[in-house]
């Protein structure tokens, strides 16, 4: 899955928390998810009226006042099934994931989720592709077995990462939910 | 009455105050390769030492072939060990003393077994491992990786119905512990032996068929239909 696809599914985790403006659910995606990259106002804004579009959020009211900030975005029901649907499914396992799923993860622990089941299912998949590219490394011929190879230790290196991530949770915890 | 191999069911566990298990459930069925997975600590070893009928759960079951290991007393899960079970531990714990082939048939000669027919069974094991030419040799005259296939010779010479492995190439470089575990997987089909392997290595647990983690001496699927439970 690519970063950009997460966008709107993070938002829509965002607003799983509590009805927000515009403005909160960017400040909180640069602070969580932006990682040195703001998203900006114009994509927030154009990702959020899709939404709405799709019927998976609506505006709770206008309040009185100026400009595009008085508008509250509230999640739907269709809203919050997809994002949970997104939230269980593991992500494909393909290397360098890491930050499709440590959105997974912060949302998750916002929202008082079983983080930890998430990853262990992520880890369920990732070691099923595992399994796939070692039976393909003993069959296969050398060529086949190093390209297995290549995959093998990234899927790895992710592992370890989950693991990491799941020792600290709980300081995680402690740094996304105010 | 099952079609299940090996089974823990609420396995609970203590070394004094120090709980090791704390309800863990598992089940192998035949032939299944099941990795037993998670951190230093976890409980894995004592996990594989309950359902080996080494150790004794303090509650919960342990079923093998349909049959109670738990209420067993010691001289019936010994046994049980010698006629059922094969081990490949760590570090492979080789006897000094004898030759690899005295070894790999060590299992047998136990199980009285005579010298001439336990060494004649071992031997066909040098070729199927690799270890062709290496029969008079002692473990100090082994590489790692040598020494390794030896142990697992010797966890295989019964033909065992479940082969117990832990940490099987903890001791080794990552591609001679690859080599151990191709022969290990490669013995286990071909023989269709069950296999309970217990790693902290992806890398390792990725040969398995099927693999679960024991945290908190629980253990715990890797599977989506649990969140959903
Ligand atoms: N013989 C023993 N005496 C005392 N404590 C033990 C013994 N064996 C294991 N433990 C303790 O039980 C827990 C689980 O150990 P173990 O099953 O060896 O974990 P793992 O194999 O996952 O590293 C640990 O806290 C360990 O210190
Ligand atoms: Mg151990």
């Amino acid at each position: 899955m690519l970063l950009g696809m997460s966008v709107p599914l993070t938002l829509l985790g965002l607003l799983e928390r509590e009805p927000s403006h515009g403005y909160d659910l960017k400040r909180d995606y640069d602070t969580y998810f932006g990682r040195g990259r703001p998203l900006p106002f114009g994509q927030v804004y154009a990702t959020l009226g899709r939404l709405a579009r799709d019927g998976k959020v609506v505006i709770s009211e206008v309040q009185p006042g100026v400009g595009p900030e008085r508008k509250r975005y509230v999640i739907t029901e269709a809203g919050a099934t997809e994002f949970d649907a997104w939230l269980v499914q593991p992500l494909e396992a393909e290397p360098h994931l890491q930050s499709v799923l440590f959105s997974k993860v912060v949302l998750a622990l916002m929202l008082d989720r079983p983080a930890h089941e998430y990853l262990d299912i992520q880890r369920g998949a990732h070691l099923e592709r595992m399994r796939q590219l070692t039976e393909i490394r003993r069959g296969g011929s050398l060529v086949d077995g190093l390209l297995a190879d290549h995959g093998l230790f990234h899927l790895e290196a992710d592992l370890r990462w989950i693991d990491t991530t799941v020792a600290r949770l709980d300081a995680l915890r402690a740094e996304v939910v105010k | 009455m099952s079609d299940l191999m090996i089974e823990a069911r609420g396995v609970v566990r203590s070394f004094g105050q120090t709980p090791a298990l704390r309800g863990a459930t598992v089940a192998v069925a035949p032939g299944e390769i099941l990795a037993i997975m998670g951190p230093s600590g976890s409980g894995k070893s004592t996990l594989l030492h309950c359902l080996a009928g080494i150790l004794v759960p303090d509650e919960g079951e342990i079923h093998f072939a349909g049959r109670r290991v738990d209420t067993m007393d010691e001289a019936r899960r010994s046994a049980l060990r010698r006629d059922s079970f094969g081990f490949v531990f760590q570090f492979g714990q080789l006897v000094p003393e004898l030759t690899a082939e005295e070894n790999v048939a060590l299992p047998l000669l136990l199980g009285g077994v005579r010298r001439d027919a336990a060494l004649r069974q071992a031997r066909p094991w040098f070729g199927r491992l690799g270890l062709d030419g290496l029969e008079r040799r002692r473990s100090g005259e082994l590489s790692g990786g040598q020494a390794q296939r030896v142990a697992l010779a010797r966890g295989l010479v019964t033909s065992p119905k479940v082969l117990f492995a832990d940490e099987p190439t903890g001791s080794l470089d990552s591609l001679t512990g690859e080599q151990v575990m191709d022969q290990m997987v490669g013995a286990a089909r071909e023989h269709g032996t069950t296999v309970v392997l217990v790693t902290h290595e992806a890398r390792v647990a990725a040969y398995a068929d099927r693999h679960v983690m024991v945290r908190d001496g629980k253990v715990a699927a890797l599977a989506p239909e649990r969140v959903h439970s």
